[in-house]
């Protein structure tokens, strides 16, 4: 083991040891893992890998931790779906649906994270973990940190679906919601984690935390038959998850598992909060927070962390961010749902929608390879879908009752 | 009156422990620059090439200078200048 070289400043380049912490201390950017390539070169193959066990540790090389894996021994590796009768609807020739609506333990990308961030704080001695959520986080950490024995804390804005907050309290964590947006919890976790010698896993542990969002990456490569597609839709909140599956592509060219990367990045964010997307439209690299109103609650940071570097990844790779209403986001959720038999959270619908545009506009060729980004299972959303869709058929328990209904579906 | 400064904990070490101090008025990049002869060294944590850092936010009056003329904005007598270091993880308004 030991291919991690340090924490690194994305701005300002300064180097730090291997420690939870997050932000520089003389420019205030963020920290960032640094690895040593030319070791992982010689020690990662595609043949190894290959023989590994199908979960996100199959990467490990390429993960931030020094020993084994200790969380999430049963997470990721999901399926990379061919989506011809999405495909069909769309217009489009090859399209791919990367499913993390299957993810386990907790039905969503974050489980990759928080297999990652968990993992690093038993390595770093923590008893006690944390996150500010607006939802999937929350039942991860929850769920993971009850099976690797940590103390919970778990912290989430008030309006949350009901639904979404019994997915986290079933762990039996504590669980504090906050009268305000995922950016007022943030700020409270950020003075809590000053005062409490505790993993938070998106804020002192983000450096490490953010690099399992690369898992969904390398398993797009893998799962495509070792080649990155021409084209990915990523939806974006913070920003780190799109520029981490672009990492994660250039990383495997880097150790040269991998000889051709010219991928187009994409992102995909709901109009009613779409600080990323906008910039990529104005073309500035500005990102100028909104106040949040949108179904999509997953995705609702208003003042995206890595909204400047996601903007740069998408420009740098001359990709496009689209943003779609809420009425497109529940269509693209149904799209979904009826083409592929795949029930997506708010987000997933999203991203279709936004796929959809971009594909119309011309900003996605229709004769390339495109995956789109799935995060999260629709279970959690399902109050987001009420009205809108049809009625079930209620009828009497006679045979002549359904008949009359069959007639009318005929 | 001069220009009140709020001074984050991080760059405390450089004012001798004061959490607030003062200026004379000018655009934000004037002042920042005024205050590192003051308390040298200072400018460069905020600044680099007189632009203010991304990940460094600053308000007047509670006003982020991005919603006003940004490094150019005017900061008159009796307003407050904020210094605040956006945290890696999302930042609030």
């Amino acid at each position: 083991m030991g291919f991690i070289k340090g924490l690194k400043c994305r701005e300002c380049g300064r180097e730090y040891a291997v420690e939870p912490i997050y932000v520089c201390e003389f420019c205030f950017g963020p920290l960032e893992v640094a690895y040593d390539y030319p070791k992982i070169k010689k020690a990662l193959t595609r043949k190894k890998i290959e023989k590994r066990e199908k979960n996100l540790w199959r990467y490990r090389e390429l993960l931030p931790v020094d020993g084994n894996p200790q969380v999430g021994l049963t997470s990721g590796f999901t399926p990379l779906i061919k989506a011809d009768n999405l495909a069909g609807e769309l217009g489009i020739k090859e399209l791919y649906v990367k499913d993390d609506t299957v993810a386990h333990p907790t039905l969503s990308f974050k489980d990759r994270v928080v297999s990652v961030a968990l993992t690093k704080a038993k390595e770093f001695g923590f008893d006690t973990v944390a996150c500010a959520s607006t939802g999937n986080l929350a039942h991860s950490v929850s769920a993971l940190g009850a099976k690797a024995g940590f103390n919970r804390f778990i912290f989430i804005p008030a309006s949350l679906e009901a639904s979404k907050i019994a997915a986290s309290l079933v762990y039996g964590p504590n669980l504090v919601a906050v009268d305000g947006n995922y950016d007022d919890v943030n700020r409270l976790c950020s003075e809590i984690a000053n005062k409490y010698n505790w993993a938070f896993v998106n804020i002192n542990i983000r450096p490490f935390y953010a690099e399992g969002s690369k898992t969904h990456g390398f398993e797009i490569v893998e799962q495509l038959g070792w080649r990155a597609p021409d084209n990915v839709v990523v939806p974006c909140a913070s920003g780190s998850l799109l520029t981490k599956i672009w990492k994660s592509f250039k990383e495997f060219r880097e150790i040269g598992i991998i000889k051709k990367l010219d991928t187009k990045v994409f992102a995909a964010q709901a109009k009613g909060c779409n600080p990323i997307a906008t910039a990529i439209k104005n073309d500035t690299d500005i990102i100028v927070p909104v106040k949040p109103d949108t179904v999509a609650k997953s995705l609702a940071i208003g003042n995206p962390a890595d909204g400047y570097y996601a903007y740069k990844c998408v420009k740098d790779t001359g990709g496009y961010g689209e943003d779609v209403t809420d009425e497109e986001i529940i269509d693209g959720m149904k799209l979904l749902a009826k083409t592929e038999g795949i029930f997506a959270e708010t987000a997933g619908g999203v991203t279709v929608a936004a796929t959809k545009k971009l594909i119309e506009s011309g900003h996605i060729d229709r004769n390339e390879t495109t995956v789109i980004c799935i995060t999260g299972n629709g279970l959690k959303t399902q109050e987001a879908l009420h009205g809108h869709m049809g009625e079930p058929h209620h009828i009497n328990p006679n045979l002549e009752a359904f008949e009359k209904v069959l007639k009318k579906i005929k | 009156m001069p220009v009140k400064v709020r001074i984050p904990t991080p760059l405390q070490r450089l004012t001798g422990g004061k959490e607030e101090v003062e200026a004379k008025t000018g655009t934000v990049i004037e002042i920042v620059n005024d205050l590192d002869k003051q308390y040298p060294g200072i400018a460069e944590r905020i600044s680099e090439n007189n632009k203010i850092r991304r990940f460094v936010n600053m308000y007047v009056n509670e006003e982020d200078i991005r919603f006003l003329q940004a490094e150019a904005t005017v900061v008159k007598d009796g307003d407050e200048l904020s210094i605040v270091p956006a945290i890696a993880g999302g930042i609030s308004q």
